[in-house]
């Protein structure tokens, strides 16, 4: 199958009965690995809402006040708290990443081989950035008495929803620094060129591993937006 | 295979190298975008006008993540109608939580407040 053969398959709506009823390979012109991807990401995505939502309910149905947010995680800047601060520098940081991740998938299918891995490795830097100034909160509000069944603040149910979500968010992060770091040195020397075989999965190296690392990399930002706006602005 | 493999190179190409401009552009609206969303919380705009602007933020930052770092805007139209429908569940689920959480507030306050 050509891009020509691409071209003559039908668009718009007629192409989602025509792809997934083909009885061939679903998604036509859609690496396996990617699609895979995107199905492991959707069922990401139930996981997180599953935990947004139960903290949506019980946030809604506590008849005690819930914490402030802004003046929980304020930050004092030369002596003066500033609400909000160590997020907005954790969210910028992850958009940056973000970016660099974006350039690093453009530039591997250009068989920009150093430009590629010098954008994962600043991505994986984005990311350990992030990773530490979690880890600086989380100290910082166990330090205060947060604890999964209690807090100072306010709705006991606060550390609970709080340790779990961004728990489970910052393992997302870590585990993909741990992948990006891998792709840089698999870059880096070399193996998406060569076609070099994993040592892992046995299969050739190809630049598409990227955008797939890319696409669990943004998600993982993409969730970030959600929690941003839900957890600590709401 | 080996035929698979390639072809799959070739038909990738022109569908995910696009100029790096757009890339700056989503990248700087996203920073954009950011500041604002935390603007809402430094200005302390409360009720209605904060979580609309909350929400009308985060589907803007998640749409353009979405549709240009994800290239989900590029992509093959069944796989991105795979990956939206299943976001209905995800609403039905909030619509059910909602009504759930407010009748259990309600239970609350009665027992609470009412029974002393």
């Amino acid at each position: 199958m050509s891009d020509s053969s691409l071209d003559n398959l039908p668009k718009g709506w007629k192409s989602v009965p025509n792809d997934l009823g083909s009885d061939q390979t679903a998604f036509k012109g859609v690496q396996w690995g990617k699609a895979m991807m995107w199905i492991f990401l959707l069922s990401d995505t139930f996981i997180f809402s599953c935990f947004l939502i139960s903290y949506m309910k019980g946030r809604a149905s506590t008849v005690v006040d819930w914490p402030n947010t802004s003046h929980v995680f304020s930050l004092d800047f030369m002596g003066v708290p500033v609400p909000l601060l160590l997020i907005a520098i954790m969210t910028f940081v992850l958009i940056t990443s973000s970016g660099t991740m974006a350039l690093a998938v453009k530039y591997g299918y250009e068989k920009n081989r150093k430009m590629c891995g010098r954008l994962i490795l600043a991505t994986a830097i984005g990311g350990l950035i992030f990773v530490g100034m979690q880890a600086f909160e989380w100290s910082k509000l166990i330090h205060e008495g947060v604890r999964p069944w209690s807090n100072p603040f306010g709705a006991g149910q606060f550390g609970s929803y709080f340790f779990m979500i961004t728990g489970f968010h910052g393992t997302h992060v870590s585990i993909g620094v741990i992948f990006l770091f891998i792709f840089a040195r698999k870059v880096y020397r070399g193996d998406f060129d060569t076609g070099k075989r994993g040592f892992f999965t046995t299969m050739k190296s190809d630049y598409v591993s990227i955008e797939i690392l890319g696409l669990y990399w943004h998600f993982v930002d993409l969730v970030w937006v959600f929690i941003f706006a839900f957890f600590y602005l709401w | 295979m080996n035929e698979n493999t390639e072809v799959n190179k070739n038909k990738e190409k022109p569908a995910t190298t696009h100029k790096i401009g757009i890339y700056l552009w989503i990248w700087g609206l996203l920073f954009v975008l950011s500041f604002f969303s935390y603007m809402v919380d430094w200005y302390q705009f409360q009720g209605l006008l904060r979580w609309s602007l909350i929400l009308f933020f985060m589907f803007l930052k998640a749409g353009l993540i979405m549709a240009f770092f994800m290239h989900l805007f590029w992509e093959r139209y069944a796989l991105v109608n795979v990956l939206l429908w299943p976001m209905t569940a995800i609403a039905c689920f909030v619509g059910l939580m909602v009504a759930e959480g407010k009748y259990t507030v309600f239970t609350r306050l009665i027992y609470f407040v009412l029974g002393e």
